[in-house]
């Protein structure tokens, strides 16, 4: 187990952060960045589709309410894509529904904004985790 | 309306009596005319039969007795006698004449010995007639008579027997037939001479016999008929039948208005009937279609309320929406923030930094900024989840978690107007099943009333909880101006408010009501002036079950309505 981990933790996180709201996608990318994670950037639905389609990704972060696209329509298209990718939503407190309604089709996990960025730290680790126990 | 209703009901009630009354007065008559006819019928056979016994009285003694025999005035006084003996004073005398009208012999209280009668017109009549009964004339005496006579033979040459008819008794015979009050009877003959003294008022005998001969086709018949008496203004009823085989008439007269007054009777009372019937009608249209006007005005009134009701319950759900979307869209901006602050905090970590004379500053800055970020999700979740919930529907609630709620929400407005805030809350309050958006309604109602009434004054607000024979009590107290007396009854009326035009709806204490009442539950008030203001709400817990059972809450039964309304 601890040989496993230790293993595990040169490899970079991959994380795909998705929203259209640009500014926080790239506040996140960076602090992300600064702690050794690799990030790509969508800023929109059909972006992260098709950056998913050509990358493989260990963690995704994927907002509720986007212009172009229903956040859980992103997520159903990301789980067929990509059954083991692991999913935290991000949601408005509005759209509790939703996010609970997101972690029955299989999000991993969700945050209602503004969040704590510890927290969402923790919740993209504990995914990756998760995601790697699979193998 | 009114009006309507009464003409609707009176019209048919009018002419079916107008209908059934003409109706009676027509049948009515009918009886009074035939009432009479019988009357003459029998009044008039008596008359004939007491003429025509008298006239064989005196057939039966002159068929007895021989004219020899009677030729002798004192036998003839004895026979006279017994006749008087037999049938009182009827007779008054007894004479026999032969045929050249000279009186042979005579009885009685005149002295009529030898008279002659050749030239009298009676005796002309009765000479040529086996019998004969006379007219009422005044003979020679001037004295009012009626004789009856009988002619018989004594061999070839005619002889007669007559007597005088008492006119007092004959008379008192038809006087004294009396109908109604006014009705009497005379008797005329056909030249129109009265046979009888009549009463006054008697109608013209003259023309009344002439009409009758004229108009009689057969002797038995009675012919009634309404004309006019005396005077015009007097309507009569007369009736008149032929007599004595047709030579006299014997007329009844009545009154019109006597002969009708039983039906006049029947006819005041129908009236009065229909009056008294009209009178309950009018009462009832007047009561029934107040009583209609004012129910209407009143669903008009509860329709009002609950179109208010609705539109407020809009409004609310309206700014709901509202201020969640614009919390949702603050949310974006303000979590940009805090990240970018923290991309900041991060950058601070290099080295460089380190060495900064303001980095104590700097990191003071930046927890400010997410402090104030955080507290700006605070707000929005708060009004989020005040939002959210519009809905009515009953679920497991701690109570005194939704006043929480509710005070937070109202502490800002209480701190701007000086007033403080006190909570007395029972912590063993059982979970109860409630609607959480209707319970915040009407706590924020009250507690928006109370600080509206501390708006200047300042004050304390004490929030309590407890519970008290199975029922969980609820207290709003505020130190305000109280409410005057006048007033205290008229807080739960809808559209009731003291506040200035525009600021209050008037409806926000008449919902609480309506929801608690709805609940199960009472609200009372007790208020002074200067004493302050509280609310008391009764929430019973029997109906709320404090064991979880779905199956059960399914099959709850409707709470009963509560009837005892405490204000």
């Amino acid at each position: 187990m601890q040989s496993k981990k230790t293993i595990k933790i040169k490899e970079p996180i991959r994380l795909l952060i998705v929203d259209d709201e640009k500014e926080y996608v790239e506040v996140l990318a960076n602090r992300m960045a600064l702690r050794g994670i690799q990030v790509s950037k969508a800023y929109s639905g059909t972006e992260a589709i098709r950056i998913l389609r050509e990358k493989e990704f260990d963690v995704a972060v994927l907002d509720l309410k986007m212009e172009d696209m229903d956040g859980l329509e992103v997520l159903k298209i990301f789980k067929k894509m990509d059954p083991d990718l692991m999913v935290i939503m991000l949601t408005g407190h509005g759209s509790a529904q939703a996010a609970s309604d997101g972690i029955s089709l299989g999000a991993f996990a969700y945050l209602t904004k503004p969040c704590e960025f510890s927290q969402l730290l923790e919740k993209i680790r504990k995914a990756y985790w998760e995601h790697k126990n699979f193998f | 309306m009114i009006l309507a209703v009464i003409s609707v009901s009176l019209t048919p009630l009018i002419l079916v009596s107008v209908m059934i009354l003409g109706e009676f007065k027509r049948s009515n008559r009918e009886k009074v005319h035939e009432h009479l006819s019988l009357h003459v019928l029998k009044h008039k056979t008596i008359i004939d039969n007491f003429l025509s016994e008298r006239l064989r009285n005196i057939e039966h003694m002159a068929e007895t007795w021989e004219f020899e025999q009677l030729q002798d005035d004192t036998f003839l006084e004895n026979r006279l006698a017994v006749l008087q003996n037999t049938y009182g004073n009827v007779f008054v005398d007894l004479g026999l004449i032969n045929e050249q009208g000279y009186q042979v012999s005579y009885a009685g209280p005149y002295r009529l010995v030898k008279a002659q009668y050749s030239e009298a017109e009676w005796f002309e009549k009765a000479i040529d007639r086996d019998s004969y009964i006379s007219d009422v004339f005044s003979g020679l005496k001037r004295l009012p008579y009626l004789i009856v006579s009988v002619k018989k033979y004594d061999g070839e040459k005619a002889w007669l027997l007559r007597s005088t008819i008492n006119f007092t008794v004959f008379n008192d015979l038809v006087k004294n037939i009396q109908i109604g009050k006014t009705g009497f009877t005379f008797i005329v003959n056909q030249d129109g001479r009265f046979q009888t003294t009549p009463k006054a008022g008697a109608i013209a005998a003259r023309q009344l016999s002439l009409n009758l001969v004229e108009n009689h086709h057969e002797a038995d018949e009675i012919i009634v008929r309404e004309t006019f008496g005396a005077s015009v203004q007097e309507e009569i009823i007369v009736a008149t039948g032929f007599l004595k085989d047709g030579e006299w008439i014997m007329v009844l007269q009545q009154n019109l208005q006597d002969a009708l007054s039983d039906f006049q009777l029947a006819q005041n009372i129908a009236i009065l009937i229909i009056m008294s019937g009209g009178l309950v009608i009018i009462v009832m249209a007047f009561f029934l279609s107040t009583n209609t006007v004012n129910r209407i005005a009143k669903a008009d009134r509860e329709n009002e309320l609950m179109n208010r009701q609705i539109v407020e319950t809009g409004k609310l759900a309206a700014i709901g929406e509202l201020s969640a979307g614009i919390a949702h869209e603050v949310n974006n901006p303000v979590a940009i923030m805090v990240e970018e602050a923290g991309w900041i905090e991060d950058l601070l970590e290099e080295e460089d930094f380190q060495e900064s004379e303001n980095l104590k500053e700097f990191t003071r800055a930046l927890s400010q900024i997410k402090t104030q970020g955080r507290r700006c999700k605070e707000i929005t979740h708060k009004l989020l989840n005040f939002a959210r919930k519009t809905d009515s529907t009953t679920q497991k609630h701690r109570i005194n978690d939704l006043i929480e709620e509710v005070i937070n929400l109202s502490k800002q407005r209480a701190k701007y107007s000086n007033v403080t805030v006190n909570t007395h809350l029972n912590e063993n309050l059982p979970n109860i099943m409630i609607s959480d958006t209707e319970f915040q309604q009407i706590l924020l109602n009250l507690i928006n009333n109370a600080l509206d009434a501390m708006d200047k004054t300042g004050g304390n607000l004490d929030i309590s909880t407890d519970i008290q024979n199975n029922e969980i009590i609820i207290g709003v107290s505020d130190t305000g101006p109280g409410i005057p007396k006048v007033n205290l009854s008229k807080i739960f009326e809808p559209f009731f408010t003291t506040k200035p035009v525009g600021k209050g709806t008037g409806l926000g204490l008449s919902i609480c009501y309506k929801i608690i009442q709805k609940m199960g539950g009472q609200i009372d008030v007790q208020s002074g002036i200067n004493k302050g203001t509280t609310f008391t709400i009764r929430i019973p817990m029997d109906k709320q079950e404090n064991g979880i059972s779905s199956m059960k809450e399914k099959n709850r039964k409707p709470l009963p309505e509560n009837k005892n309304d405490t204000i």
